[in-house]
């Protein structure tokens, strides 16, 4: 007798590809968000799933801060160019120019809050009613508390006090013109989940993830990738470290961790031993306690 | 979390459970122990709620922050909405839909209770089995959740008595004889202490049952899922039209229940035509079989018309077919219900309208007892309504079957969830 049970990356799997499958059957225009990091790339992953033979009867967005990581957007290329997937690409330079948002100021200058301005106006431009992104419950305090549809009003914004109920697995997508929906289908995943499915489905991923020599910065306990877009501070110097990324956005706000991870076991082994989370290393959300939450409001992915 | 974890990650089930009650019950003291002692709060959050304690002046870390998650339920130290929470032992991954004592109880525990396989009651020992409780157990049984586990907290307030447990657990138990609960269990603890929450207390040798976390760890759900019933409600139809599969017609879908096997006799409801289930896909695997909650494709032999609403079942199995609907309710908005009022109405992957065509009763929460006489379904009320659908709806009854016996009812004005509904 067969045990008719699902493992719980099984179970996980079966339930983001019912959200996105939802998505495609519930909206006429839908995006999915794509950033080159590695809850992008699963999210991606699973929507090859859910729509085998098929193309994805949606395309990617990347809304590209100018400020990426050279191997996050050649793998990007490489891995629309494979799956013969639509890519589109908006420009948080263009906004800045067009003088739709001030450029920040400062050694600790990011464009990382610019880069909803460039989102807004993209779901504008191409009409978009549902934009899925690769956010997850675990990360964040504000995103424990996000529904897998989440509605945005007709200025892309969150109300967090006032959702809707979101009952067993029916999704609820009305909406009026104008408004539009964030949809997680992976909101529950965990860190560690993500690590083992992707150990688990041999995902290829960025090599940033893995350990490699790098010059960097500390800065208020985070290491910072030298790049063009990092100005130092005084007291600060380069120094050459081994290191690898547990996330990747932003150059000038995503911190590395020293580690000599150079296999998928190596880093599921630091991920499950680890006492930080990964947004740890994220500047962007320590500028104050409710900064997510603050640019989620906004219209923050 | 040990190296072992990662060899067990390819047979480690997932378990969902809700909590409900308020900070007086040591709810958020037990989520923290149980986050804390399975090393899943970091200590980054760790010094975050350390930080933030200290500003709003508490003498000692307060771990509700952990779960109070925005700054109004910070600032007011409340908790508004369901948040979610994820810890994972080398058993089990597990999902905490925390739901709040206060604000708009009932309509959160019944959006945490929905997907839930297990609750947690909390019952203070020193106040016993209170209307808050009830209320709880009631939910829980109204919601189908089929383990229910009363832990009693606070158990080094009162000497750790075993009379204490033992009166609750009576009292208890009278008000669940009236209640659908399938498999209860009773534990006494102390949560901040630490008592039969991971580790076994050394203070109760009465008690020889299950630590918490063990009995999170090893509650039998392997039966939670209904395993007879083959429903597969069609999500999305896939045609690529494309040169390698130019006549490629799949039907996606997740199973809501049962099993499908490449072969089996089906029949399409609403069109009543029938097939063979030619193939199960997968990406790029073919399955024998598929079992519920999977997520798959299936092709038949025959060239039928079929739509996303439309249902795959056995030909010999099937749901019942009606227009006319009578079904449990919670009213989850701050609209009252108005009576004979048209809704739109969500139902596996259907969407059709309906019409309420009367309340049947309503339930006062704390006493269970049915009122006849008022018909008017505000927020968080609890009752019975008889509905007509536009169209007809496939379902079982939701005692049967959560997936295809709960449905929700939008307001078309607003868009919004107004009712979530379980078929009688």
């Amino acid at each position: 007798m067969k045990n008719f049970r699902l493992n719980h990356l099984r179970e996980l799997e079966a339930e983001s590809i019912y959200v996105i499958r939802e998505v495609a059957a519930q909206f006429e225009r839908p995006v999915m968000l794509f950033s080159g990091g590695k809850d992008s790339i699963i999210m991606f992953h699973l929507a090859l799933k859910a729509f085998h033979p098929a193309r994805l009867p949606f395309p990617l967005l990347h809304i590209d801060t100018g400020h990426n990581f050279k191997e996050t957007l050649d793998f990007r290329d490489a891995l629309m160019k494979k799956t013969g997937t639509r890519l589109e690409v908006r420009y948080v330079e263009d906004s800045i120019k067009a003088g739709k948002v001030a450029e920040e100021k400062g050694p600790n200058a990011s464009r990382n809050r610019a880069q909803t301005v460039t989102l807004l106006d993209a779901l504008e431009e191409l009409k978009v009613d549902a934009a899925m992104g690769g956010g997850r419950r675990d990360e964040e305090k504000a995103r424990a508390k996000e529904r897998f549809f989440s509605h945005r009003d007709e200025f892309g914004q969150w109300d967090p006090k006032n959702q809707r109920p979101e009952l067993w697995n029916i999704f609820n997508g009305r909406k009026n013109m104008g408004e539009h929906f964030r949809v997680f289908p992976i909101s529950n995943w965990t860190e560690l989940d993500v690590w083992q499915y992707i150990a688990l489905e041999n995902i290829e991923l960025p090599s940033l993830y893995f350990t490699h020599e790098r010059e960097v910065v500390n800065r208020d306990g985070v290491w910072l990738a030298k790049s063009p877009y990092l100005q130092l501070k005084e007291g600060e110097k380069w120094e050459r470290r081994v290191i690898r990324f547990r996330t990747i956005g932003d150059m000038t706000c995503t911190g590395a961790v020293e580690s000599p991870a150079d296999t998928l076991e190596d880093i599921i082994n630091e991920v499950a031993a680890s006492r930080t989370t990964e947004r740890g290393g994220r500047a962007d959300d320590k500028r104050s306690e409710a900064a997510m939450e603050d640019r989620k409001k906004e219209g923050y992915f | 979390m040990d190296a072992k974890t990662l060899q067990n990650y390819e047979t480690s089930e997932l378990l969902r459970f809700t909590t409900a009650g308020s900070v007086d019950d040591g709810k958020s003291t037990l989520i923290g122990r149980l986050l804390y002692d399975s090393k899943a709060i970091f200590e980054d959050q760790m010094e975050a709620i350390e930080e933030a304690s200290m500003r709003s002046g508490a003498d000692e870390v307060n771990l509700a922050l952990l779960t109070d998650g925005l700054r109004a339920e910070r600032e007011q130290g409340i908790t508004i909405d369901v948040a979610y929470r994820y810890f994972a032992t080398p058993k089990r991954k597990f999902i905490i839909a925390d739901t709040p004592g206060h604000v708009q109880y009932t309509r959160n525990m019944v959006t945490g209770a929905s997907t839930a396989n297990a609750a947690l009651i909390l019952v203070d020992a020193r106040h016993g089995v209170i209307e808050q409780t009830l209320r709880h157990a009631f939910i829980a049984s109204l919601l189908q959740i089929p383990h229910v586990v009363v832990c009693v907290n606070k158990m080094d307030l009162v000497d750790y008595s075993e009379e204490v447990f033992e009166e609750i657990r009576t009292v208890f138990m009278g008000f669940a004889g009236k209640l659908a609960i399938k498999d209860i269990h009773f534990i006494p603890i102390s949560a901040l202490k630490g008592d039969n929450v991971v580790n076994r207390s050394t203070k109760m040798d009465w008690y020889q049952g299950p630590t918490l976390m063990y009995l999170l760890e090893h509650v039998y759900i392997g039966s939670d899922n209904n395993h007879i019933d083959a429903r597969f409600p069609v999500q999305y139809v896939i045609r690529p039209q494309s040169a390698e599969y130019p006549d490629y017609r799949g039907y996606a879908g997740r199973l809501a229940s049962g099993t499908l096997r490449k072969g089996d006799a089906v029949v399409v409801l609403p069109s009543g035509f029938s097939s063979h289930v030619k193939s199960i896909d997968f990406y790029k695997d073919s399955l024998d079989i598929a079992y519920a909650p999977q997520s798959v494709t299936i092709t038949l032999e025959d060239d039928i018309d079929i739509s996303r609403g439309d249902m795959i079942v056995r030909e010999n199995n099937r749901p019942e077919i009606s227009q006319d609907i009578d079904i449990m309710i919670c009213w989850l908005n701050d609209k009252p219900m108005r009576p004979g009022g048209k809704y739109a109405l969500m139902h596996t992957s259907n969407e059709v309208r309906c019409m309420i065509r009367d309340v049947k009763y309503k339930i006062d929460i704390n006493t269970l007892d049915r009122n006849n006489e008022d018909k008017s379904i505000g927020m968080n009320d609890i009752g019975r309504l008889s509905i007509r659908t536009t169209k007809p709806l496939y379902f079982d009854s939701y005692r049967q079957n959560r997936v295809t016996g709960s449905l929700i009812l939008i307001d078309e004005a607003t868009n919004e969830t107004v009712c979530a509904g379980m078929i009688v």
